[in-house]
């Protein structure tokens, strides 16, 4: 076999290869992965019974402790409040935990309360580029 | 009183800038590009980086990754590539040479 | 002072303008005065910026709330340190970083061009400056770091107090300085492309800014990673959040480039795939950049758009569009020389690095935009997890460290095959004495790929010993120098080879500290009382006592109150640190003139992590030290140093006064309670194995880099081409 056709099977191989990897991920992506919704979006949605990430603005006085550590709290959307969605959450809680942050949770929605996985809230920073001053909710 | 230093300040800023921009637009005698330098800079680089290959490769004998054969035969390669080189820069002085004569 | 800084801004905008104009103007017409102009409007732009951020630090410094961004991110009793950087925490502030960092390190770029390309630096500065035009643009029309409101209200809300940690001062410009300097690279290359003068001279120059572009970013990522490790709450260094990614991702592309673009020197081969990492790193370079700031994506930085999504699509629409055309218009010059000589070469292990490095950033881009393609695809935006990241990436990183030892050992064209075999016999043996070690002498066994990786990270380090060792002898046979000076030499003669060695070992230990990190950590979550104890991992904790204090401000970050614990940590009953974490309260914000009640306890708790590191391993806690959120107490949570002003005063004369010692003695009050009966606190414990070995990792990569960077000195230079010019005149037939 002349050079020019051993480079030629040496590129069409490894982008037969390639291909196949690209694929192999991207068919796991899609099966991997959770819904990211805001509370609108899982209302509205035909979501229940399914994996979710929800993200959310914890609503103030909504939050309330119960003796055995659980928490439940509402998540309204980040823009537009409105609708929002009850949460029943146990586990640890982010030191940042507040009315006002934004937090996601993972969990799933079953007869109106979203079902929290213990232990899947992340809260995010504070917006450090957000136009108004974190904090004045 | 910051109104009048802010204004100070501004102004400095703006003749800096005009001043040191401002070359082209004062009379003075264009100085023309040197073309010719740049392509022999291109090649001593060039001639550089061979060098600097020829040491590699003997290194790589040297710390055992070839054979006396192959380092030889590589060494030789080398070396045409750099004589190549070197003869291109020749060509360079030499019209650079015929040009200014 | 407002007016004049947007006064520098139009300058800025007026100076780039021109120069883009003058440099393209004078290269098409070939008059040397117009390029030259060109050239000094980039160092005019550094000027009138930093002007600039002078302003708008003095502003910072002296408190003046009238600029919105002093009054949205900074306040009268944030700490000094704090307060300079708040400049950078808020969108239109590091935007002005930014931009000030570009021109910056574009005059620097452009100085130590001066003499060389001339061709193609006109070129280069026009891109520059576009660049900087873009930046200062946004500045000017659509986010104004000087916008004002008068009259300024009477204090600030303060920097955010999450933000209140050393890794602010240091790791935002230090990010930066890596991005911005992504885009001398891509000037330089689309200047050289649009000449059409890919050759050594540009081979040269792009390499030692890449080099230094991928020192600064990695610098950069490393600081993030230690910023979430030392002051969030989490215990992780890496989450594979977008904006980690983005960054990562022409970090990724950058080191491939440093690979290849050897092959390209020696060989002439490669040009289109390396003038496409060039533009491919910087492009990306951008998009993190983008993506860090429009929301477009999710992220635990919760960034909201402010409008600058369009504008930074454009952009970098418009970069894609330039290299896509140049490169294909210039396929010619691309050409390759040569072939590859064989497989059992050192070119052919770094063409293998390069695919698994873009493989590697294909992964991460892919995860990282997901949310954005299962949008489009099926209608719902989905994310992928930690998990699928490690998947992918463990796997390619393995494959990684073993190229990393299997290049140092073969050589350059074509290898000897025997000679190939025979020196991978050390560094096999030293991955086999490992995996041994692994299953019999430390009980590592349980997890494959972390063994796997101790492998690979033995045999990198038994190869490359196995060079250094090897280059030692040689050098000494021919010079007979004592070892500590042949290593000097040797090291000096060849920094290019010898820095990317100790690249290499440094990449190894930081993946044996990530691997074993990841592997044998051990965390519990979960409420002490005190006095209770708790094992984590061979580590038994004890909650000792509580502490507490009020405007003692122990982090100096102007925190009110500190709620804390002192944790005693043995092992086997042998006392082994004390861990101290607390909880730093700071006052909801803005604080308001004569208002004194307000939630007390659910202001920001911020975390300080109680951290006992050594090479074996990290004792990590943090705390919470109320279980669940409390109830308003109804007091005001002054800030501290009004606090400490009021306690000095011995009669109150003004209402206020007296309504800040009330609030003074009720949090004295709450602290003595806490301290008399503390309730059970919540802790994260974590005892996580060779953390540390990933930050020395990381010094040794930068050691390793600057050893690459540094130029050869010049005697060197002159002595080594007059003896290889003697040599080769010989084969010339000259005397």
């Amino acid at each position: 076999m002349n050079p020019p056709r051993k480079r030629q099977i040496r590129l069409i191989v490894s982008l037969a290869l390639a291909v196949l990897l690209a694929s192999g991920l991207i068919y796991t992506s899609f099966a991997a992965s959770d819904p990211a919704l805001t509370p609108s979006q899982l209302l509205h949605g035909a979501h229940a019974d399914r994996n979710v990430q929800l993200t959310g603005t914890v609503v103030k006085g909504s939050v309330k402790n119960l003796a055995n550590g659980q928490v439940d709290f509402r998540l309204a959307d980040r823009v537009g409040g409105g609708v929002t969605v009850p949460v029943v959450y146990s586990g640890s809680v982010p030191a940042a935990f507040h009315f006002g942050r934004e937090l996601i949770v993972t969990g799933r929605l079953t007869r109106g309360t979203f079902d929290a996985q213990p232990g899947s809230m992340i809260t995010k920073c504070p917006s450090k580029y957000s136009a108004a001053p974190s904090g004045s909710a | 009183m910051t109104a009048l230093v802010a204004a100070l300040l501004i102004a400095a800023l703006v003749a800096f800038v005009l001043w040191a921009l401002s070359g082209p637009f004062r009379a003075r005698t264009a100085a023309p590009a040197l073309r010719s330098s740049d392509e022999r800079r291109v090649l001593e680089i060039a001639r550089q980086a061979k060098y600097a290959e020829i040491r590699d490769t003997e290194t790589d004998y040297r710390t055992g990754k070839l054979s006396e054969q192959d380092y030889r035969a590589i060494d030789r390669q080398l070396r045409a590539e750099a004589v190549e080189i070197l003869r291109a820069i020749d060509e360079l002085d030499a019209r650079a040479g015929a040009a200014t004569d | 002072m407002a007016f004049a800084g947007r006064i520098t801004l139009v300058l800025a905008l007026a100076v780039t303008l021109y120069g883009i104009a003058a440099a393209l103007h004078g290269v098409r017409r070939g008059r040397r005065e117009w390029v030259d102009s060109g050239r000094r409007s980039v160092y005019c732009l550094a000027v009138v910026l930093t002007l600039a951020m002078v302003i708008l630090e003095v502003a910072f410094i002296r408190n003046d709330f009238t600029y919105n961004t002093v009054a949205q991110t900074s306040s009268s009793t944030t700490p000094l340190l704090y307060r300079v950087a708040a400049m950078w925490s808020s969108q239109q502030g590091s935007l002005l970083l930014w931009a000030w960092l570009l021109s910056i390190w574009s005059s620097a770029a452009i100085y130590l061009t001066r003499n060389r390309m001339r061709d193609v630096v006109p070129y280069a500065t026009g891109v520059l400056l576009g660049f900087g035009a873009f930046f200062v643009s946004l500045l000017v029309f659509l986010d104004s770091p000087f916008a004002q409101t008068h009259p300024g209200p009477s204090d600030g809300a303060g920097l955010d107090p999450l933000l209140r940690n050393p890794s602010m001062l240091i790791h935002p410009p230090m990010l930066y300085s890596g991005y911005t300097f992504f885009a001398i690279p891509f000037a330089f290359a689309i200047g050289a492309l649009v000449v059409r003068r890919v050759d050594a001279e540009w081979i040269q120059v792009t390499r030692r800014f890449a080099l230094a572009s991928w020192l600064f970013l990695g610098i950069g990522i490393l600081l993030g990673a230690r910023w979430s490790y030392y002051e969030l709450g989490w215990g992780g260094y890496w989450g594979w959040d977008p904006v980690e990614n983005a960054a990562l991702m022409p970090w990724l592309i950058n080191t491939a480039f440093l690979h290849s673009v050897m092959i390209q020197e020696k060989r002439g081969m490669l040009k289109v795939w390396n003038a496409s990492l060039v533009l491919g790193a910087s492009t990306l370079a951008i998009i993190g950049t983008f993506l860090v700031r429009s929301g477009v994506l999710d992220s635990i930085h919760a960034f909201t758009g402010g409008g600058l999504g369009v504008p930074f699509v454009a952009l970098i629409a418009t970069m894609v569009a330039a290299s896509v055309y140049l490169v294909v218009s210039r396929r010619e010059v691309l050409r390759s020389e040569h072939a590859l000589d064989s497989l059992l070469s050192r070119e052919a292990a770094f063409l293998l690095n390069n695919i698994v490095l873009v493989g590697l950033c294909f992964v991460i881009f892919w995860g990282t935009f997901f949310p954005l393609i299962s949008q489009a695809v099926t209608g719902t935006s989905a994310k992928v997890g930690p998990p699928w990241f490690d998947r992918y990436t463990v796997p390619l990183a393995l494959v990684l460290v073993l190229l990393s030892g299997i290049g140092p050992v073969i050589a350059w064209r074509r290898a000897t095959l025997a000679n190939a075999r025979r020196n991978f016999l050390v560094p096999l043996a030293a991955a086999g004495a490992m995996a041994l070690a692994a299953y019999t002498v430390v009980p590592i066994g349980s997890s494959a790929p972390t063994v796997l990786l101790f492998c690979g990270v033995a045999f990198v380090c038994a190869s490359i010993g196995q060079e250094f060792w090897r280059g030692l002898r040689a050098r000494r046979a021919m010079s007979g120098e004592p070892p500590p000076l042949a290593l000097i030499a040797m090291v000096r003669r060849n920094r290019r080879r010898y820095g990317g060695y100790i690249v290499h070992v440094g990449m190894a230990v930081l993946f044996v500290g990530v691997a074993a990190s990841s592997t044998f950590q051990h965390e519990q979550e979960l409420s002490l009382k005190q006095g209770q104890s708790v094992r984590v991992g061979a580590y038994t904790m004890t909650y000792e006592r509580p502490t507490g204090a009020v405007v003692a401000d122990p982090s100096h970050t102007g925190a009110t109150m500190t709620l804390g614990a002192v944790l005693r940590v043995t092992r086997a009953g042998h006392y082994v640190a004390t861990l101290r974490p607390a909880a730093d309260y700071y006052p909801t914000t803005p604080i308001l003139e004569g208002q004194v009640v307000a939630d007390l306890l659910s202001g920001d708790a911020v975390q300080q992590i109680g951290l006992h590191s050594s090479l074996r391993r990290d004792l990590w806690a943090a705390i919470k030290p109320f279980a669940t959120t409390v109830p308003a107490l109804g007091v005001q949570l002054p800030e501290a140093s009004l606090v400490s002003a009021a306690d000095a005063s011995i009669l109150p004369s003004t209402p206020q006064q007296t309504q800040l010692r009330l609030a003074y003695y009720e949090l004295h009050t709450i602290v003595g309670a806490y301290l008399k009966h503390p309730p059970p606190a919540s802790f994260t414990l974590i005892s996580s194995p060779l953390v540390m070995w990933i930050w020395l990792g990381g010094l040794i990569v930068l050691l390793g880099g600057l050893t690459a960077i540094w130029p050869p000195p010049a005697a060197l230079r002159g002595r080594l081409r007059a003896r290889y010019f003697a040599r080769v005149a010989q084969e010339l037939g000259r005397a």
